[in-house]
């Protein structure tokens, strides 16, 4: 198959998971006050859940611009480490104009994806950006639009659909290597930890899913490094 | 109105800088070992650091988000593709709030 329409084809999960996301992204933006085409826009500008979600937060509060530049960095600082991670898998010709183009679409899904394959091409890319843009743009201006049409708990099992896209991720490689699975439960713990404990439980999820993950990167990375073939060894 | 733009301009700029600079800065292969492990890693860490404890609150009830994730979970080990798990965690789910709503 060709790699763009492979590419379009992969991204049809996360277009699905995105639908459902959004579509609550837009709700919440109409409920804080905000016209649809806004939610609109800005879907269509930032496409991302956590920093657009802190974003409306901030911005029904005139002003506050430092704030905003602040929480957005923390929120959406693990997008850098994905993009070192995914240079270094890209073909040679992947290169220039087009990673700063690609590099707009460079969510938590499409990297996820993206990071799956042995090498990635800009045509698996751009076709593989396709799918979660239309979900993302349309999502929101459904939700923002029609509201809650939908019945609560359709909404409510739909919200679980990206998880079940990161299970499907994770799976194979977990299963096949004992140094990934250690890599996810420590991440797994330590979210967790973060997420119950009282007063850690304060610092915004982007920042502790950022820390966690680095944690447990920095712990595979001594106790299981990879060889020169990007492949751990036993 | 004249907030919204500005703000509109922070949150977007910001997102995309953040993505880009890295992505367009690092065009040689990392040699060092520790970099290139620890880059290896950060996919499954980060899903992984997304998806617990969050997935159990995604859908207003930990028992229908459990059951979910247990049966996604079950094909995704299986090796079922994404789109597949992903319906099973959202039906499996469902079922359950049907049942909550409903019988229980």
């Amino acid at each position: 198959m060709n790699s763009f329409l492979f590419g379009l084809k992969s991204g049809v999960p996360i277009g699905l998971g995105y639908l459902s996301v959004s579509f609550t992204f837009g709700i919440m933006a109409v409920s804080y006050g905000f016209e649809w085409w806004q939610a609109v826009l800005i879907s269509m500008t930032t496409v991302t859940s956590a920093g657009q979600l802190a974003g409306i937060g901030v911005m029904v509060n005139p002003g506050q611009y430092l704030q905003m530049l602040i929480s957005q960095l923390t929120i959406n600082v693990r997008y850098s480490f994905m993009s070192i991670s995914l240079s270094q898998k890209v073909s040679s010709s992947f290169n220039g104009i087009k990673r700063w183009f690609a590099a707009f679409l460079m969510t938590d899904e499409i990297f996820a994806v993206a990071s799956s394959q042995k090498e990635v091409s800009e045509k698996f890319f751009f076709g593989l950006m396709v799918m979660p843009y239309l979900g993302w743009t349309f999502g929101t201006l459904a939700g923002s639009i029609l509201g809650n049409i939908l019945p609560d708990i359709v909404l409510n099992s739909l919200c679980l659909a990206i998880y079940g896209m990161f299970l499907a991720i994770i799976s194979p490689e977990a299963r096949k290597s004992k140094a990934v699975i250690s890599v996810v439960a420590v991440a797994a713990i330590l979210h967790c930890i973060f997420y119950y404990v009282p007063v850690l439980n304060e610092i915004s999820s982007g920042l502790t899913v950022s820390i966690c993950a680095i944690i447990a990167a920095v712990f595979g990375a001594i106790f299981f490094p990879i060889n020169n073939d990007g492949e751990e060894e036993a | 109105m004249k907030d919204f733009w500005i703000y509109l301009l922070i949150l977007a700029g910001s997102t995309y800088l953040v993505r880009a600079i890295p992505f367009a800065a690092f065009q040689k292969k990392i040699t060092n070992r520790f970099i290139r492990s620890f880059l290896y890693y950060i996919p499954y860490a980060v899903l992984s650091a997304m998806t617990f404890p969050a997935a159990l609150y995604a859908t207003g009830h930990i028992s229908s988000a459990a059951v979910g994730l247990i049966f996604g979970g079950f094909f995704a080990l299986r090796g079922k593709g994404l789109t597949f798990v992903a319906l099973v965690n959202c039906v499996s789910a469902l079922v359950v709030e049907l049942l909550l709503k409903f019988v229980i």
